[in-house]
């Protein structure tokens, strides 16, 4: 076993690269090979809530999987805990511990209680420890009717905060969250930030590495944040100096009717590089958002578009929120899927 | 959900390392079996009674023919076997199959237990929840067909079961990691690999029926090295067995080691190519 070094990074990355075979209907069509990361270099502190933002098959998931030894890389190093993810896997496993949202992980027939405590066990953590650390998380999580029911007969929201509470049971050195609040209700995944927070502020040295689908989720939590689009960091910062990146102007919101992305081209609205948000079909309506610079007005914009028929049915205009810092790096909005 | 609580600030549980931690891998995963087996009485139906039908079957048949009392005895003990072997395939050769489709495999790959460990505590939990099992049909054998056996050296029968077992299982874990990495369908896999291998393991009839082919089907399958070494113990001369009891066992022997070889082998390479390739773990890729 190798030793890192006296102070090394939660999670360090240099150049890592990975790259998947294409199907070979889609290698019959386009590239052979898809590049779900494309050299990404990252360093998180120990202690750091960090966050990785990027919209659909942006390669978050991907690099997740590299740091907890599910994957290896094509290229590139990835260091956990200051352990090499390839060669001292099993050293890395010992310091951390995956939260998937979505899964339904566990064995139906098993209780809440039996079933954590199973986890526990695969990190070695003694019985006698395990229980008392069990059943403490089971109140954390609001699950305390349920801690003798069997997983199989819980509904969706409560398996997942089991699944969260799993995460803890053997108080991991780097916490691992893909999506952890994915569908889960607003005062569940309230009160789970509020622990994810406590648990790393209360002792040194313990790191979540986030991604989530939630701007806010990842503003009131993460320390930094990492944009990441088609295998690349575009930016990696603290929330407020993202934000001073891109100040200037003004985050504008607007409701149109015949919305046709062709109508928004042309002099008055030139990089503008608005971003299409919902449709509302209900009232025919769809969303664009965009930021205007200090030299634009606003009412230029708006004539603009009903010089070309476009019917402006609702206008809002904002601070700068982290939303709109990942539309001006990335130049879509979240839930848009990497094209 | 309550507010957070003391366990933040608590000190990290221990997480102990080497054996201890493939213990209680090990423990966990066997008690998940155990677990399961008691909390589901249906499961007793479809899994002692319904295989137990079969060997009835051969029972009342060889009755029927007047056949000597023996060979209602070596119907016996292939249905009890005929148990295990079930658990062999579905419940160790497709587990990991369906901890896939669960999600769980990728849990257990991301845990600093071995996954040996892992599959060894299926293989037990296995073991003893079908040794439950196999109670309904022993309880047939005695009870209601009055089937007589030899005096047994209980030495020699603890020998050869604790040995069929552990080849039997040894091969389901190799299963297990092969039918991940080459048959997705795993059920066909089972289904395909059951009745062939009842008939060439003469589960409800001496192997030495089978001729050459029984020699054959010794040498290749450990299910039906193990119900004629079982049957020497429990029947002496009347289980006209294949090979001298001493053989058997050290073929069973040579069964178990290499197939826990194998199954330690396959496991490294499905591990290896899952991160490779990026599939096999993952229940979405």
């Amino acid at each position: 076993m190798s030793h890192p070094a006296q102070h090394p990074a939660a999670v360090e990355t240099e150049a890592l690269r990975r790259t998947f075979k294409a199907s070979k209907r889609a290698a019959a069509e386009g590239p052979a090979e898809i590049e779900a990361l494309a050299g990404v270099d990252l360093r998180i502190e120990r202690g750091e809530v960090f966050g990785l933002l990027g919209p659909n098959g942006a390669g978050k998931t991907t690099c997740i999987k590299i740091l907890t030894t599910l994957l290896y890389p094509t290229g590139g190093v990835a260091r956990v805990a200051g352990f090499d993810v390839v060669r001292e896997a099993q050293e890395v496993r010992r310091r951390i511990a995956l939260v998937s949202g979505g899964e339904a992980s566990g064995y139906g027939i098993l209780t809440v209680r039996e079933c954590l405590w199973l986890f526990s066990q695969l990190y070695g953590v003694p019985s006698r420890d395990a229980w008392p650390r069990v059943d403490r998380l089971i109140d954390i999580v609001d699950l305390k009717p349920q801690r003798h029911t069997r997983i199989n007969r819980l509904s969706t929201g409560q398996r997942q905060r089991m699944n969260f509470a799993r995460g803890f049971v053997s108080d991991p050195d780097v916490l691992f969250l893909d999506e952890p609040t994915l569908g889960m209700d607003v005062t569940a995944a309230r009160s789970l930030r509020g622990f994810v927070a406590e648990w790393v502020r209360e002792r040194a040295g313990r790191t979540v590495l986030l991604t989530t689908h939630y701007m806010a989720e990842a503003e009131e939590l993460c320390d930094r944040v990492a944009i990441i689009d088609r295998g690349r960091v575009l930016a990696c910062d603290s929330v407020p100096a993202l934000r001073r990146q891109v100040q200037g102007g003004q985050h504008v919101e607007l409701e149109l009717r015949r919305a046709d992305p062709r109508l928004l081209e042309g002099d008055a609205l030139a990089g503008l590089k608005p971003a299409w948000g919902a449709e509302h079909p209900d009232r025919g309506t769809r969303t664009v958002k965009f930021r205007l610079p200090t030299d634009t007005p606003l009412v230029r914009v708006l004539r603009a578009l009903e010089e070309r028929g476009v019917q402006v049915e609702g206008v809002a205009t904002r601070e700068t929120s982290l939303e709109d810092v990942f539309i001006a790096v990335v130049g879509r909005a979240l839930d848009e899927r990497t094209p | 959900m309550t507010a957070p609580d003391d366990l933040a600030r608590d000190a990290p549980p221990q997480r102990t390392r080497g054996f201890m931690l493939e213990w209680r891998a090990m423990t966990a995963r066997t008690y998940v079996r155990i677990v399961g087996s008691l909390r589901e009485p249906a499961w007793i139906f479809t899994d002692a009674v319904l295989p137990s039908l079969g060997m009835c079957s051969y029972v009342l048949m060889y009755r029927a023919l007047g056949a000597p009392r023996s060979y209602e005895a070596v119907a016996v003990v292939g249905g009890i076997l005929s148990a295990f072997w079930l658990n062999v395939l579905w419940g160790m050769g497709a587990q990991l199959y369906w901890e896939k489709q669960q999600g769980q495999l990728q849990l257990y790959f991301a845990a600093p237990c071995s996954r040996m460990a892992i599959l060894t505590g299926m293989a037990l939990g296995g073991v003893l929840t079908t040794t439950l099992r196999s109670i309904v049909g022993v309880s047939l054998g005695l009870w209601v067909f009055h089937v007589r056996v030899t005096a047994v050296d209980v030495g020699a029968l603890a020998l050869v079961f604790v040995i069929t077992m552990t080849a039997l299982y040894a091969l389901g874990m190799t299963l297990s990691s092969l039918f991940l990495l080459y048959g997705r369908e795993a059920w066909h896999v089972c289904n395909a690999l059951t009745e062939p291998v009842y008939f060439v393991s003469g589960l409800f009839f001496p192997i030495r029926a089978l001729g050459t082919l029984g020699y054959v089907s010794a040498a290749l399958v450990p299910l039906a090295l193990g119900l004629d070494a079982l049957r020497q113990v429990l029947l002496h001369g009347a289980a006209r067995g294949l090979l001298p009891l001493p053989i058997e066992i050290g073929g069973l022997f040579v069964f178990a080691v290499a197939f826990l070889f194998l199954a330690r082998f396959a496991l490294e390479r499905l591990e290896a190519l899952s991160k490779h390739e990026g599939r096999l773990t993952l229940r979405s890729q």
